[in-house]
Parts: structure tokens; C-alpha cells; sequence
């Protein structure tokens, strides 16, 4: 099981949880996993088409996705998912 | 020296001056040497009129070239009167013939009102003042009079600009410009530290600069009490030389960023929302941009302001006190920036994560291909709000 961060804007659709378990041999499998356990996450994840959204940031530990194989990269069991999506508060 | 003797032993055994004694002894004698054993920052900052240096540890292996006769007076000083006890005494074991400490150092020196010669570029109150950052060696004088000479723009006088400008102003950053529209409010005090409760309506930047005006006169503040704007962004930007970005939206910030990016100025960029911060640093060409991190803005839904999701009140000194980190290490050139990573903070966890950010040579602002922008085209920025909206 890989470990899923979950930002704070999409904790409300995980039950509060900020961090997830989720079985999966690649990025895109454990994505389309948290999806499945917890369907209110699919649209801030996904385009209709199953691509990642562009607005969310996907990290495997602490290199982005985007620099190596996208959502086919691989995940082991150690391995923690992070999903990063923009802020802008600041005041 | 193998084991240092107790120090108390060391005196008993050498020659000790107050510094009145010794300004005496100066006076009257002009063949006395004035040995100053600190280390080269201290020196620099502040010592006595034709002291020579020698750091502790060199005492030994300098004092032959600097005075080859043994039998010359010398008078030995340090901060505190301890490390001259103990060069003094050294002294004495390699042959010295004539040599005194001065009891209570140059601080002793100072509090009784005797002149030194003082590091150029400061004035009296500011060695007083920066005392702390001067004593850094990594900071030492030169840092500080580059952090005096620094300007640096704050997009935002309120959750993270407030801690920002309380500590750049206090640290003396020469010139702090602020940019912000809004007014105090009420529900700003539990975060907005630099604003206070009789001041609620007043403009922030008003708010702000009454504060860093009373913490520090040092400083030249300067209110830009409006919205950044395509139309006012490059010359708001222009004479500054760090940016802080602590906008509350989304627009303002890739706006920011491309403008920033054009006219190669560093921007430290935190956001703060509930119990999360981000932060990272962004100069141009030299790491990602902005929008290598973020190339769109997400939705509104997923990206509610803190009006609309709360956020708690540390949570703005915490990221806006890292940002002024930042700052500091951008002006005075010491450290490592956070340049090509992001760093996460989670309060309730109490976690820190650093994520790699990487340029993204597709980026259409900073990327391989991204167009040269033309003079006539610089202020020249497309529609943020629909952009962001759409």
C-alpha cells in the first residue's frame, strides 16, 4: 500500500483524512484507487477524459510526476503520493 | 595550548589594565602596541584607533612578524577581557617582557564612552542597533549594509505581509514598499499582527507603516495603497530588489510572476490557507518560475480564499517569517535559498516536506521557447481575471 497526502481543499471529500492508504503498482493506479474509495475526489483529479487535471501536482516522494513517467511511473509500498494543488492565500 | 588553564589561574599570573588605565597608558606613551585579539568580523565592526589584529588562535604564529621586539610594550584587548588574559599570558611564555590585558574589553570600553573606530557606513546607533547581526560572521557589517541599502516590495500588508515587514523592517531592510488596497478590518487582528485594534478602517499600508516607523527609523517605507495591475506591475516592480509575494489570489500572483520573470527580479512566494503553508523562491532563468510549479490556476472550488476557509492565525507568522528568511538571504548573498523547491508546512502535524520544482522548458514565460519580449510589448499582459475565472 502507498501512502496518499491529501490536501487540505479535498480532505473534505476523504472523510477529514489527510492521509490515505491505496494499492497500486503505478501513480495512475493509486490515483484512480483514492477515486474509487472516494468518488468526490474523480472530478478534482480527472478530466472526463481520465487525464490528470493540469491544475494538480502529483509528486511520488518529493520529485513531480512530470519528470518521470507521468502516471505510469511506478510506486512501491514505501513510496508516498502527494497531491498539490495551487494556493493563494495570503492574507 | 594543549589544556587551557581555568581562567581564573591565568590571571593571577598576568598584568591587567581597566580601560581607563589603559587609555592612559596610550596616551602618555606612544610606543605602545595595541594588539586587538578577537575574531576578523568583530574587529571590523567595531575597534580601538591603531589596534592591530590578531585572532586568538593566532597569537602565536603572528605576534613574531607583528612585533618582532620583546621588550615593546604591548597592551593586549578582546570583547570581554578573557581571550586577551589568555593571549596575554601566552605572551609572556613566549618571551613578551612588558604586556597587560584590559580588563572588561572593548565593551567595557564602550560603556564607559571611549572612542572607537567604528566600521564606515553606520552610524553609532546602528552599530548599537544590528549588534546581533553583526556579530554573525556570515552577516558581519557588510551584510548589514547591504540588507540597509536593500529594497524590497511586499505585494499584501496583511496575513503573511504583517510578520514579513515587522522583521525585514526590524532587521533594517532599508527600504520596504507595500502594496495593498484594503482597510483594517477586525477580523485581520487575529493574524495581521502589524496592524492593532484603534486602527480598524485605516488603510493597511497607513496601519503598517505607522508600526515600522515606531520599530525602526531606519527605514523607509513606502505605501502603494492600490491592486497590482497589468497596468501598474512593471513600474511598481521596477526599483526594487526583492519581491514578496502574499496575494490572496490568483490573478495577482501569475501576473506577478510574469512580470517578475521579465524584468528578472527574485520573488519569495508563500501562501497560507487553514492549517497548511507553502513556500518557495523564484528567480528568473536561474530556477522555475511560477508557473513551472503551477502552469494553470485551479478552480474555485478548489481554491477557497482564507476568508471563505478560515485559516489559523500562527499560520501567517510561521510562513511570513520564513519568507522573510528568504529575503534576508537573497539581499545579504548567504545561505541557500529555497530555489527549485517547495517547501510544505502543516501545522497540526507539525511537518515540514520539501518538494524538487523543476524550470519546465515548455513554461511560456521562462521556458526555452518562450517568445523574447519586446520593449513595446513589456506591461503588455493578457486578461488574469477572466483567465482565471474561465
Amino acid at each position: 500500500m502507498s501512502s496518499v497526502k491529501i490536501p487540505p481543499v479535498l480532505r473534505q471529500h476523504t472523510g477529514g483524512e489527510a492521509l490515505v492508504e491505496v494499492d497500486g503498482a503505478s501513480v495512475g493506479d493509486v490515483l484512480r484507487g483514492l477515486a474509487e474509495s472516494h468518488p468526490d475526489t474523480r472530478d478534482q483529479l480527472f478530466s472526463p477524459e481520465g487525464d490528470l487535471n493540469r491544475y494538480v501536482n502529483v509528486y511520488l516522494n518529493d520529485e513531480d510526476v512530470r519528470v518521470l513517467d507521468g502516471l505510469d511511473t511506478a510506486v512501491s509500498d514505501d513510496d508516498t503520493v502527494v497531491i498539490l494543488p495551487a494556493m493563494a492565500g495570503g492574507r | 595550548m594543549a589544556v587551557k588553564e581555568p581562567l581564573e589561574l591565568v590571571r593571577s599570573q598576568i598584568r591587567e589594565l581597566n580601560p581607563v588605565e589603559a587609555k592612559e597608558a596610550l596616551d602618555a606613551d606612544s610606543g605602545i602596541a595595541l594588539i586587538d585579539t578577537r575574531e576578523p568580523h568583530e574587529y571590523e565592526e567595531a575597534h580601538l584607533e591603531g589596534a592591530t589584529l590578531i585572532p586568538p588562535a593566532l597569537v602565536g604564529q603572528d605576534i613574531g612578524a607583528k612585533v618582532p621586539d620583546r621588550s615593546k610594550p604591548l597592551i593586549v584587548y578582546c570583547r570581554t577581557g578573557n581571550r586577551s588574559a589568555y593571549a596575554v599570558k601566552q605572551l609572556q611564555d613566549l618571551g613578551y617582557e612588558d604586556v597587560a590585558s584590559m580588563s572588561g574589553g572593548i565593551e567595557l570600553w564602550q560603556d564607559l564612552g571611549l572612542p572607537v573606530a567604528a566600521a564606515e557606513g553606520m552610524t553609532a546607533e546602528q552599530r548599537e542597533r544590528y549588534s546581533r547581526h553583526t556579530l554573525l560572521p556570515e552577516v558581519g557589517v557588510p551584510g548589514q549594509l547591504k540588507m540597509l541599502d536593500a529594497k524590497v516590495l511586499l505585494i499584501g500588508a496583511g496575513g503573511l505581509g504583517s510578520p514579513t515587514a515587522l522583521y525585514l523592517a526590524a532587521a533594517g531592510i532599508g527600504t520596504i514598499g507595500l502594496v495593498d488596497d484594503d482597510a483594517v478590518d477586525a477580523s485581520n487582528l487575529q493574524r495581521q499582527v502589524i496592524h492593532t485594534t484603534d486602527r480598524v478602517g485605516m488603510a493597511k499600508t497607513s496601519s503598517a507603516k505607522l508600526t515600522i516607523e515606531a520599530l525602526n527609523p531606519d527605514v523607509e517605507v513606502v505605501e502603494h495603497n492600490l491592486r497590482l495591475d497589468a497596468g501598474n506591475v512593471l513600474e511598481l516592480l521596477e526599483p526594487y530588489d526583492v519581491i514578496v509575494d502574499g496575494a490572496d489570489n490568483f490573478p495577482t500572483r501569475y501576473l506577478l510572476n510574469d512580470a517578475s520573470v521579465r524584468l528578472r527580479k527574485p520573488v519569495v512566494s508563500a501562501s497560507i490557507l487553514s492549517f497548511d503553508g507553502q513556500i518557495s523562491t523564484f528567480v528568473p532563468y536561474e530556477g522555475p518560475c511560477y508557473r513551472c510549479l503551477y502552469p494553470s490556476p485551479p478552480p474555485p472550488e478548489l481554491a477557497p480564499s482564507c476568508s471563505a476557509a478560515g485559516v489559523l492565525g500562527v499560520m501567517a507568522g510561521v510562513v511570513g517569517l520564513l519568507q522573510a528568511n528568504e529575503v534576508i538571504k537573497l539581499v545579504t548573498g548567504i545561505g541557500e535559498p529555497l530555489i527549485g523547491r517547495l517547501l510544505l508546512y502543516e501545522a497540526l502535524g507539525t511537518r515540514f516536506t520539501e518538494l524538487k520544482v523543476r524550470r519546465d522548458p515548455e513554461c511560456p514565460i521562462c521556458g526555452e521557447n518562450a517568445p523574447e519580449i519586446a520593449e513595446a510589448d513589456l506591461g503588455k499582459f493578457p486578461d488574469y481575471e477572466a483567465f482565471c475565472r474561465g
